[in-house]
């Protein structure tokens, strides 16, 4: 049972051959049996056990929808009414939620049951799960090995069968990466399209809520509850939400895909190069024309967006103060002194730094050649995806330069991190939706991604084409030795 | 652009983080070397390019002037590391 996706256990669940009680409980016991992996940071049977009698209430009422009864688990980025939200930091170590983020709260009234709150890295800064104050989670695909980051507790939990599915958060691939380098289907919807309200904010202008699932299809039923208008959110975009699920069957005779020119070339690991183009093959077999494109700028996405989104996270995470809520340091002599020890003791390396850049970027006489130098960049790299999709109706490429690496491997060395994100971070400066879907396996077995990237705002094309992808392959149906 | 130990300091100010010598001079390098990166944006002429805040350039919607919020105190400061009579608590700042 701990094998199905979130459409199967659906259908189970309305058709009372499972009840609520009996899936949450199931999956609560598989969380606490694979505790090493690390993938949880906060589990409370009690409450989460208390949604899933009510939700057998409802089914048994015939009042559930398609997610009534399901437990997802929950990145803990996002505020959750009476739950630990730490958003992988200390400074929030002792953060209990007074409110519930707006995916949160539509999660919870579609009748989806919270399974717990996922390990991340602290505030989302990274791409291994490595910079997590409650320490590094593990890839059920190889324990040596990192699941990827910012969302990698999530990601591990859905690929370990922990859970049947996760939300996630992405502001240079946090969805994406995780999802390719664990075997997952995860989608970073177009910005605007999902709630930020409640969401910890990182990058304004770029975090991006969606799902981490096992299907497409799965990824359809989580967004068609996650998206929509929100007045909470001044940057929601007020478009209706269609039932992504009527639109995934998708002919494919026709479809114009466009293979970027600079996603092919040095630095992707040449046993990746190979599994995307066979997935491209597939779509070939299906009737698609595949056409080359050429995105000039996006070997200027890494700079830009080290400069966007560490000063936006700077101006952001100066409301981490220890006076309101959240950690605050002892022993301080006057008021200065304890923003500074709080701060100090309650951020990480990594958080430091990027507040550093981002200050130093923002700073008098800085500001020209950093922040507006990179907002000019990104309307180039925006340019090039609108000019793209002249030709192409879809943009494929690979989600990640490299498979999963060695835990350890890269925490020295940031530059090196951030360039694991080359192929995901031009999609969020452009805003676009993007989708991460397995398409196969290195020599050593570690699982390969391929990335899709859609119009604004078309991520009924972007699902449809993934799911019509994984009706020809099972690439996507792999578990990990050991979790199944 | 390379940052030293003093600039260092001076940027951690601004953030509101203590920095020790010691740590100083690990920031700088890793510091100097992002920084490195980043100025890889000058290799592109980017001349009257209008900035780009933000994908969704609908603008910002407005919203009528009326009190949607209810009085939720309790609830927020029953989470705060020091209240008295419904006020935060913090260090003397006026003498």
């Amino acid at each position: 049972m701990f094998d199905k996706t979130v459409a199967e256990l659906s259908r189970a669940l309305s058709r009372k051959e499972i009840s609520s009680v009996e899936l949450t409980r199931m999956y609560l016991e598989r969380i606490e049996k694979y505790r090493e992996l690390n993938a949880f940071i906060t589990v409370d049977p009690e409450r989460s056990m208390g949604q899933a009698r009510s939700a057998d209430a409802r089914i048994a009422k015939g009042e559930g929808s398609a997610l009534t009864g399901v437990p997802i688990a929950q990145k803990d980025i996002f505020c959750a009414d009476g739950w630990l939200t730490t958003c992988g930091s200390k400074i929030l170590s002792n953060f209990t939620a007074p409110y519930d983020a707006a995916v949160i709260d539509r999660l919870n009234r579609s009748g989806a049951v919270n399974l717990g709150k996922t390990n991340m890295d602290e505030f989302a800064m990274g791409s291994s799960n490595e910079t997590s104050y409650y320490g590094v989670v593990k890839n059920p695909w190889a324990t040596d090995k990192v699941p990827g980051g910012s969302s990698g507790g999530s990601a591990a939990a859905v690929a370990a069968r922990l859970a049947p599915a996760a939300t996630g958060t992405d502001t240079g691939g946090s969805i994406r990466q995780p999802a390719s380098l664990t075997n997952l289907t995860g989608l970073k919807p177009s910005y605007g399209r999902v709630s930020r309200y409640g969401m910890v904010a990182f990058a304004s202008s770029l975090d991006q809520g969606g799902p981490l699932c096992r299907s497409a299809e799965d990824c359809a039923l989580l967004l068609n509850a996650m998206a929509g208008f929100d007045p909470r959110d001044s940057t929601s975009v007020d478009e209706p939400v269609p039932d992504y699920t009527r639109t995934l069957v998708r002919e494919i005779k026709g479809l114009r895909i466009g293979l970027p020119k600079e996603y092919f070339s040095e630095g992707l690991d040449p046993e990746i190069a190979q599994v995307v183009q066979g997935a491209i093959g597939e779509f070939r077999k299906l009737g698609a024309e595949v056409v080359e494109v050429s995105l000039p700028n996006s070997k200027l996405a890494i700079p830009c967006y080290y400069v966007l989104a560490p000063a936006e996270a700077s101006s952001n995470l100066s409301r981490f103060d220890g006076a309101r809520y959240g950690y605050r340091a002892s022993g301080y002599k006057d008021l200065l002194d304890m923003y500074c020890k709080t701060r100090t003791e309650g951020f990480g390396p990594e958080v430091k730094r990027r507040i550093m850049i981002g200050t130093y970027a923002l700073s008098a006489g800085y500001y020209d050649a950093y922040y507006l130098k990179a907002q000019q960049l990104r309307r180039l790299i925006a340019e090039d995806f609108r000019k793209a999709f002249e030709s192409c109706d879809i943009i494929m490429g690979p989600t990640s330069p490299t498979t999963a690496f060695k835990i350890g491997e890269k925490s020295d060395d940031p530059v090196a991190m951030y360039l694991n994100d080359i192929y995901t971070v031009p999609i969020n400066l452009a805003g676009l939706p993007g989708m991460s879907v397995p398409a196969g396996f290195d020599s050593r077995g570690l699982p390969i991604g391929l990335q899709l990237i859609g119009r604004y705002f078309d991520e009924e094309r972007v699902l449809g084409v993934a799911h019509r992808y994984q009706q020809v392959t099972d690439w996507h149906k792999h578990a990990p030795k050991g979790f199944s | 652009m390379s940052l030293d130990r003093e600039q260092v300091r001076r940027i951690a100010h601004l953030a509101r983080l203590h920095i020790t010598e010691q740590e100083a001079a690990g920031y700088a390098e890793t510091l100097s070397r992002i920084l490195g990166l980043i100025e890889q944006m000058n290799a592109v002429d980017t001349a009257g390019v209008t900035p780009m805040a933000h994908p969704n350039e609908a603008g910002l919607r407005l919203r009528d002037d009326k009190v949607t919020e209810t009085d939720q105190r309790e609830k927020f400061q029953k989470i705060a590391p020091a209240v008295e009579a419904g006020l935060y608590l913090v260090p003397k700042v006026i003498e």
